[in-house]
């Protein structure tokens, strides 16, 4: 697949690759991943896609340097994830997240900015500019100064986008970014990730609703357990491919091809 | 009536205690509000009552001073909170129960073996605090305890609140988040020794959850959690002193009790998430 070109990923001449290599991840004595290899770049939005338990939160965790590689390797732009890395933003499940935390939605932001500040140094211009850049550039503006838990869903992952963006992140790895949105969130939600993708992101996300990949993904990674397929949307993302990956036909036998 | 009033101030141990009150509870109600984030108050009061065992042990070995009573407790707690870990990793059971069957046996060990050391009368003390049993010395370890960990807690408050907050993002931006997990733990738990004087093991725990817990019903400023949780164990806590001389009941009780009140009015009476006020709200 060719990848558009970027501006964001100017400060650096040479590609900018996520490959992941025989992965193999072994979680309280089972074998949540084996065999998953794969590669992709900036400017690539990459669903996941499988059943539950097919592995999609581990992948992403992997890849977000908070589980143990068993084996096999992750490497981003050339070097091995071995722990965490301030261009690997992880925005977890919503529904994973205390939204009953006393945190105003500019607090949430400023997170982003922890690797740059550290444990106790306050934060300095570039940082208080990039929080306010983030914050509205995800359309928060209004509302930074507003607890989460007086937020919509949309509103929810967007607070957690923006703290992607003020950690100037690379790589945005989502668990189930749409699910529980409205169908105007969601829209809007893809239409971000679009934006994201093209100012030269990586996005992968894990993803549950079949109707909407083709119209939010460029790849897709069919997953269980190991990886099935991996390719561009109207390659991989087949009826083959699904009966592979689910196991069994579609319920209604509607053409997915 | 004047008089009354200010008799509890002319003598030194009278002052001793509400200085001491006022020093324990503004610490405690600062730790309060981790306690309250990280939702583990049980857990925490686990580990008060490990405290007993170590106290006993500690008299036993190197005999009842400042120090080895610090030290013993100290031990205690971590041994036990660690041991609860191993427990519930190397077998099928889960940590809450396995520190439950620690605690409750060393607490029981410790009864036992502090009647044996002839301290008896003392461990009404241990058990309930005797604030005004306090030196001058005693004072002075409670202002040191008091000072370190809240230097810990502030110095830390960026990355100890991100972990709190959502552990494996913090994580992913290169917070330490199983290291700072255990300081966290191990500064409670030195809070905890720094109020056993005033409350004792058995009520420690209230002074560690409900000053912040109250402001929490009250405000969503993170910051009005920290230091308004602080003023209000601290004003609490020297009222409390105050009003058991007047009244002539115990301290250490006295201090819990006012705490439970004033948790009682915000749980009722809050203006934004207060019981009544909701009902009336959904009653409109």
């Amino acid at each position: 697949m060719v990848y558009p070109t970027h501006e964001s990923c100017a400060h650096c001449g040479h590609h900018h690759e996520l490959r992941v290599e025989n992965l193999r991840v072994r979680y309280r004595h089972v074998d949540a991943l084996q065999d998953v290899s794969f590669a992709t770049s900036c400017g690539s939005c990459v669903a996941l896609i499988g059943p539950n338990g097919a592995g999609k939160s581990t992948l992403l965790k992997a890849v977000a340097g908070l589980l143990p590689v068993t084996a096999g390797r992750i490497l981003w732009r050339g070097t091995k994830v071995a722990k965490w890395s301030r261009e690997i933003a992880y925005l977890p499940q919503r529904e994973n997240v205390d939204w009953q935390f006393p945190i105003t939605v500019r607090g949430v932001v400023r997170m982003g900015r922890y690797p740059q500040a550290g444990w106790w140094r306050p934060f300095s211009n570039a940082d208080e500019t990039a929080i306010e850049q983030a914050i509205g550039l995800m359309e928060l503006a209004d509302l930074g100064d507003r607890q989460i838990n007086q937020l919509s869903g949309g509103q929810q992952q967007r607070v957690f986008l923006a703290r992607a963006l003020a950690q100037e992140a690379h790589v945005l790895l989502l668990d189930e970014p749409f699910t529980g949105l409205d169908r105007n969130s969601k829209s809007a939600l893809a239409a971000t990730l679009r934006r994201l993708t093209e100012e030269g992101r990586l996005v992968i996300a894990a993803h549950h609703d079949m109707d909407t990949v083709r119209d939010i993904y460029d790849e897709v990674l069919l997953l269980r357990r190991s990886a099935i397929a991996f390719g561009p949307v109207a390659e991989v993302f087949t009826a083959a491919g699904l009966d592979a990956t689910f196991g069994v036909l579609p319920a209604d036998g509607k053409e997915l091809a | 009536m004047i008089d009354l009033l200010m008799e509890p101030f002319q003598h030194p141990f009278n002052q001793r205690a509400v200085l001491a009150a006022l020093l324990i509870g503004f610490t405690n109600g600062y730790a309060s509000a981790f306690v309250v984030l990280r939702k583990s108050a049980l857990k925490v009061g686990s580990l008060s009552h490990a405290l007993l065992p170590g106290i006993a042990v500690a008299i036993l070995v190197a005999g009842l001073h400042d120090w080895s009573v610090f030290l013993g407790s100290l031990v205690a707690a971590l041994l036990i909170g660690l041991g609860s870990l191993a427990v519930s990793r190397g077998s099928r059971l889960d940590q809450d129960s396995a520190l439950a069957i620690l605690y409750t046996a060393a607490f029981s060990g410790g009864i036992i073996l502090l009647r044996r050391l002839g301290v008896a009368q003392e461990m009404e003390a241990w058990l309930f605090g005797n604030i005004m049993g306090l030196r001058n010395s005693d004072l002075w370890t409670n202002f040191w305890i008091s000072f370190a960990a809240l230097g810990v807690l502030t110095a830390l408050h960026r990355p100890l609140l991100m972990t709190l907050f959502d552990a494996e993002v913090a994580a992913t931006l290169g917070v330490p988040v199983r290291a700072l997990n255990y300081l966290l733990l191990a500064v409670l738990i030195v809070v905890l020794i720094s109020s056993l004087q005033a409350v004792g093991c058995m009520l420690a725990l209230g002074l560690l959850v409900t000053p912040a817990a109250t402001v929490y019903l009250l405000t969503d400023s993170t910051n009005a959690l920290f230091w308004g949780g602080s003023l209000l164990g601290g004003l609490a806590s020297a009222f409390a002193v105050l009003a058991g001389w007047w009244l002539n009941i115990e301290q250490g009780p006295a201090i819990v009790l006012v705490l439970g009140a004033l948790f009682l009015l915000a749980f009722l009476f809050g203006p934004k998430y207060g019981l009544l006020h909701r009902s009336h709200r959904k009653g409109s």
